[in-house]
């Protein structure tokens, strides 16, 4: 489906996943940011957004239990930064595909 | 004369050595299994146990009794499997050669991740029902429970059968009931997902029931710390859930035989190739049942399925054959509801789990996604399948190795 992100129009799916990363921008992540109640994004949020796109180029599934020892951020910190599960979060404003850890 | 060696006797193990001694020829290869247990468990019924459904003697049998003739049982302990060597160094000093490895060391529980999880309530108030000392523990103390705050929950995905902590919840509300004590019993589920389970249309229909049976939900938990003191549990958010007594799935690890060998991920799974079981970086390694790192259920069920593909794909490898790229994430899990009845999932990498009718399109008998008795009794016939059809590897009538997608309403 299509939905409006920061003026222009972006493919998601049912649960707000972006299903093209080609169409990912900042102002697209600000707005699923605000969107999701994280509010501004620091440094620190855009170096793990940074990090998980790169991991899911290089087809590394992610999990909680592997960035937390990434050296990007701990654990704690992670849910400090993106309440409420973090990665769900994350990997959304990130524009990549929720992880497929949960089976 | 070449080898074939697989490592573990569980269910996947024993379905391997079963498939592989008719389908091989003994006369050019020879199989071992290897294996440090002398017992195999029959693991669905951990989830009996503690309700006195089932006794120990249901669920325990000799290993020997499932592996078939021709093929050599190794009662001893593996400690580094040396994949470039094609080589495994046993713990009596033994080395093993093999031309073909299939790994199936299965997954076990590691309380030993979360800070206070195997302090000093293990076992006194907090259970693990994943193990049988755990299940037959957990028995003994729900026998003289009085009530009080009982707590279930998950640690961290990915976890052996997903839907056992639902089961176990869901049979809680059920066995307090008979005892007519269900008012002493507050049951809070806690789970790091979003919902009662992974896909969407089955977390409505188990959530649903979860307040249909006064289970109160708490989503989204990542445990960070169990307080022994204090008997609570907290998450990395501050969030904390009191209990009278813990129920909890730890965080799930492959065998730590990955490790030592440099073959497994970070919770030592090994890196497989979903649809062919071929380890992705040892093509004479193969990995089947909760041993992979696919992102398939960890389920008896889903090895069924793995096991007759992998089969057909053992013999092509050693024919120098291209591998069938065929499996498809099969899983069909009975979950129980309570009070005599279960659902009924069916489901593959990409298709969810939806409502419908199983086997036969249209007929059934099997509702899916839906509470029946018929299911129910399903889940009770199926120990007596595992044990007389399943671990022998014999083909289970009308149920298909692919997901058919007839009969069911996407």
């Amino acid at each position: 489906m299509e939905k409006m992100i920061a003026g222009k129009n972006i493919q998601v799916n049912e649960e707000g996943y972006l299903t093209d990363f080609s169409q990912w921008d900042k102002s697209v992540a600000h707005e699923i940011a605000h969107h999701e109640g994280i509010g501004e994004l620091t440094p620190h949020h855009w170096k793990i957004i940074d990090y998980l796109q790169d991991q899911h180029k290089q087809e590394i599934p992610l999990s909680i239990r592997k960035i937390g020892k990434s050296g990007v951020v701990d654990i704690e910190q992670f849910y400090s930064l993106f309440p409420q599960g973090p990665l769900k979060k994350a990997t959304k404003i990130a524009g990549i595909p929720k992880p497929a850890s949960c089976i | 004369m070449k080898k074939l060696v697989i490592l573990g006797a569980g269910t996947a193990g024993t379905m391997m050595a079963n498939h592989l001694s008719r389908e091989l020829d003994l006369v050019l290869w020879e199989i071992d299994v290897i294996d440090h247990r002398q017992e195999h468990y029959y693991q669905p019924g951990y989830l009996f146990l503690p309700f006195d459904i089932y006794e120990p003697e249901d669920i325990v049998k000799p290993i020997k009794d499932f592996i078939p003739k021709g093929v050599n049982l190794i009662n001893d302990k593996a400690e580094k499997i040396d994949a470039a060597e094609k080589k495994i160094l046993m713990h009596n000093g033994d080395v093993i050669h093999y031309d073909v490895l299939i790994v199936a060391t299965g997954c076990n529980i590691a309380p030993e991740e979360v800070s206070g999880m195997k302090g000093p309530e293990w076992h006194k108030s907090v259970f693990d029902f994943y193990t049988f000392e755990g299940a037959l523990a957990l028995r003994n103390k729900l026998r003289e429970w009085e009530g009080g705050k009982l707590v279930v929950h998950i640690t961290e995905m990915p976890i052996k059968c997903p839907v056992a902590p639902l089961e176990f919840a869901f049979l809680s509300d059920s066995y307090f009931k008979h005892k007519d004590m269900r008012e002493k019993v507050e049951i809070t589920y806690v789970t790091p997902l979003s919902g009662a389970f992974t896909k969407p249309k089955a977390t409505e229909a188990l959530s649903h029931l979860l307040t249909e049976k006064n289970i109160t939900q708490v989503n989204d938990f990542g445990i960070k710390t169990v307080d022994n003191a204090n008997k609570k549990i907290i998450d990395y958010e501050g969030r904390e859930v009191p209990f009278d007594l813990l129920v909890t799935v730890p965080t799930n690890k492959g065998d730590a035989l990955m490790e030592r060998s440099g073959l497994g991920d970070d919770l030592n799974y090994i890196p497989t190739h979903k649809a062919t079981l071929q380890s992705v970086k040892h093509p004479d390694i193969f990995v089947l049942g909760d041993a992979t790192n696919i992102p398939a259920s960890k389920a008896g069920s889903v090895t069924h399925f793995e096991a007759e593909i992998l089969t057909e794909n053992i013999l092509r490898h050693i024919q120098g054959e291209p591998l069938k790229e065929e499996f498809d994430g099969h899983a069909n899990c009975f979950v129980e509801t309570g009070n005599g009845k279960a659902l009924l999932i069916d489901f593959n990498y990409t298709h969810e789990p939806v409502e419908g009718t199983f086997p036969f399109p249209g007929v059934g008998p099997l509702r899916l996604l839906k509470e029946t008795r018929m299911n129910h009794m399903g889940k009770l016939a199926f120990k007596w399948i595992y044990w007389n059809m399943l671990l022998k590897g014999t083909h289970i009538p009308f149920v298909s190795t692919a997901m058919q997608t007839e009969g069911k309403h996407f």
